[in-house]
């Protein structure tokens, strides 16, 4: 049943070890002998700064250029169609419905920190928008003065006190942290968990097709809202900073829980 | 989860909520420090409002024919440009960034929304000291020399022009640039006046440097006012991080948004040194994108050795803490002058200074009646004398503002709107 999502990511699979292979073979074409830079890193007496662990930058970096082309060859395509075909009004309610079931991290997330004015804020939300806001469709609630937390398990686990680990660059996704990335397995697993226990398709016979046709949406709707656009800054450094900013920007949002005096 | 492509630092250019305080002078622009308003910008609520969608198209243009590009540079496909364009015949600005700014910074993409709600087309062109442009556009892939970074840029207003000629209709051409753009403008608008491929009709710099070197100075010594001077900016930039990521922490913010940055502004989290290392550090940061990308393209073995070829999954990051510790006069002294002494034998250190200034096309300048200039009475790039100079060339054609620093009230509402009265 789930052997085409099997052929997706074996397909992705492949093609990441391609771009891996072109990354090695590039490496060998040095010729000429190389003569010292004038500068070098040696003559500086001062910090490292922005830095951030990754001591697996090179398979990084080259996934990072998978995702360019990714986008480039496919996303990006697939989204530009998907904003030209339907009207905006459709769009926002589109997104308006991923975000009402994201609300099932955050809250099982607030939960997890213990933070229960955000969780019954969170819980209430959920219950607005997916009622009156017709199963997600319209967002009522931040009307109605019920702000969002958005929330997931890599929060959690920082919350409780784990250091990020080194960093990571997921296919498709993005910048993450090996800590991000199991929050990130874990929240997967709770929602297909609750997916697969009320399994609303059931009764269709499709239910694995209508499913995959949510997952896929879901992608490009996340796309679509994401300005983000590998290399388009044109800086020599923006791996860097992209990471930088990744890094520094988690551990604001998790913060730590300040000390009761 | 959201990226943002500027350093948590620099997030403070982003909009604030501020009340406009009495407009002394009748100009409205409310911060009045210089180095603030060069950081903070525009307050949100002080730039007009503009459709979120208006028609652009952005050109990717092979200014230089098969030209060779390293394999790190392979995402680089062509001069990126950004054309939004009417459906009607109508005058068409190029708009030129600021020193290593794309063509869709935010400053720039603010001034082309405004020429554009007002009728105009517009097309804006990323700064020669840009990586893209010196990998894609610039001839010699240094910049820094007034006249052959203004003629590359002429070379690339052409190709854009060809690219977009048949699809739209032009009834007069206008140049406009801030910044190093703004002095660009000048050298660009002469050299059409001896080619007269666009017969630009009116041109408008604005807070143009007088003198390139004496600019880049100015900026280089902002960040010598750090403990331990300009070679000890990672301590200093740490030490900022550690203070923002502080007070964002002890101060229950939820997310780095209008009111952080603003209680940033009002508590004076940083003091006025540390502002202006800010600034400097900034700066130098732009700046190490500009060298690496030279030297990669010309193999000059400055910050790389020589002969390295650099694959796209290589880590850079030693060149990047290099070359942020390099300041614009190593640049100028080591790399720029000793090329351009190559091109041309006999120029003097100081003569190649002096021809990177408006002062060294003051007569046209001065003659020309299409010109108008926008400056600020305390942008920290100019000195006094370099501001009274420029009043007094300009006369009348100069519309001076009391305050703003550098480029931060150019998205300010009044002075959009002299901009596009300007044009019109």
């Amino acid at each position: 049943m789930n052997a085409s999502r099997y052929q997706f990511y074996r397909l992705i699979l492949t093609f990441s070890a391609m771009v891996v292979l072109a990354g090695c073979a590039a490496t060998g074409t040095a010729t000429r002998e190389e003569i010292p830079a004038r500068h070098s890193i040696s003559e500086f007496r001062d910090q490292r700064f922005a830095e951030v662990a990754d001591p697996w930058e090179e398979l990084n970096r080259n996934v990072y250029r998978f995702n360019f082309y990714f986008d480039k060859y496919l996303f990006l395509p697939v989204v530009s169609s998907y904003e030209f075909i339907t009207p905006t009004f459709v769009q926002e309610r589109v997104s308006d419905f991923y975000s009402n079931l994201g609300e099932v991290h955050n809250l099982t997330n607030s939960i997890f920190q213990l933070k229960a004015s955000e969780s019954v804020m969170t819980l209430g939300r959920f219950v607005t928008n997916s009622t009156l806001g017709i199963g997600g469709l319209f967002d009522p609630a931040t009307s109605l003065g019920l702000e969002r937390n958005d929330q997931d398990f890599g929060k959690t686990l920082g919350y409780w006190g784990m250091s990020s680990g080194p960093y990571m660059v997921l296919p498709l996704a993005g910048p993450s942290s090996l800590r991000d990335t199991g929050g990130l397995a874990v929240d997967s697993a709770i929602h297909y968990g609750i997916y697969a226990l009320i399994d609303p398709f059931a009764h269709t016979g499709h239910s694995f097709a209508i499913s995959s046709g949510i997952t896929t949406m879901e992608a490009i709707d996340a796309r679509h809202r994401q300005s983000f656009r590998y290399y388009e800054s044109g800086y020599p450094f923006e791996y860097y900073m992209v990471r930088f900013i990744y890094h520094e920007k988690r551990k604001l949002d998790i913060g730590r829980p300040i000390p009761l005096e | 989860m959201t990226m943002y492509l500027n350093t948590l630092l620099i997030a403070c250019v982003v909009m604030l909520p501020f009340s406009t305080h009495a407009a002394d002078e009748g100009y409205g622009y409310p911060i009045p420090g210089s180095y603030e308003a060069t950081i903070l910008g525009t307050p949100g609520s002080l730039i007009p409002e503009f459709p979120a969608k208006i028609h652009t198209r952005q050109l990717v243009l092979e200014v230089i024919k098969d030209r060779e590009k390293p394999p790190i540079f392979f995402y680089d496909e062509g001069l990126r440009c950004t054309f939004a364009y009417q459906k009607k015949k109508a005058p068409l600005i190029f708009l030129i960034a600021g020193s290593g700014a794309s063509d869709r910074a935010s400053k720039l993409m603010t001034m082309m929304k405004a020429f554009y709600v007002a009728g105009f087309h517009v097309i804006s062109l990323p700064s020669p000291s840009h990586s893209n442009f010196i990998i894609s556009a610039s001839q010699s892939s240094i910049p820094g020399d007034l006249t052959e970074d203004s003629a590359d840029l002429y070379r690339v207003m052409q190709a854009a022009w060809n690219r977009v000629a048949g699809d739209v209709e032009v009834s007069d051409f206008h140049l406009c640039g801030y910044s190093m753009g703004g002095s660009q403008a000048a050298f660009v608008a002469k050299l059409d006046d001896e080619r007269h491929v666009f017969n630009f009709k009116k041109v408008l710099m604005i807070n143009p440097p007088v003198s390139l070197y004496n600019s880049a100075t100015r900026i280089e010594e902002l960040l010598k006012q750090i403990p331990g001077g300009a070679n000890k900016q990672g301590i200093f930039f740490n030490k900022m991080l550690s203070k923002f990521s502080e007070f964002y922490r002890y101060g229950h913010y939820v997310s780095i948004n209008d009111d952080f940055l603003y209680s940033i502004y009002a508590e004076k989290l940083f003091s006025k040194e540390e502002t202006a290392g800010l600034i400097g550090l900034t700066y130098r940061i732009s700046l190490a994108g500009m060298i690496f990308s030279s030297d990669v393209m010309t193999n000059s073995g400055y910050v790389v050795p020589k002969n390295r070829v650099l694959s796209p999954s290589d880590s850079t990051f030693d060149y990047f803490l290099v070359s942020t510790h390099l300041s614009f006069l190593d640049y100028f002294d080591e790399y720029l002058y000793p090329y351009f002494l190559m091109q041309r034998p006999g120029l003097t250190r100081q003569a190649f200074i002096d021809s990177m200034s408006l002062r060294s096309i003051e007569g046209y300048l001065k003659s020309s009646a299409k010109f108008g200039l926008m400056l600020n009475e305390n942008d920290f790039i100019l000195s006094r004398e370099e501001l009274d100079y420029l009043r007094q060339l300009f006369g009348v054609r100069a519309k001076i503002y009391p305050r703003g620093g550098h480029l931060g009230n150019l998205e300010y509402r009044e002075n959009l709107t002299y901009m596009v009265d300007f044009f019109k």
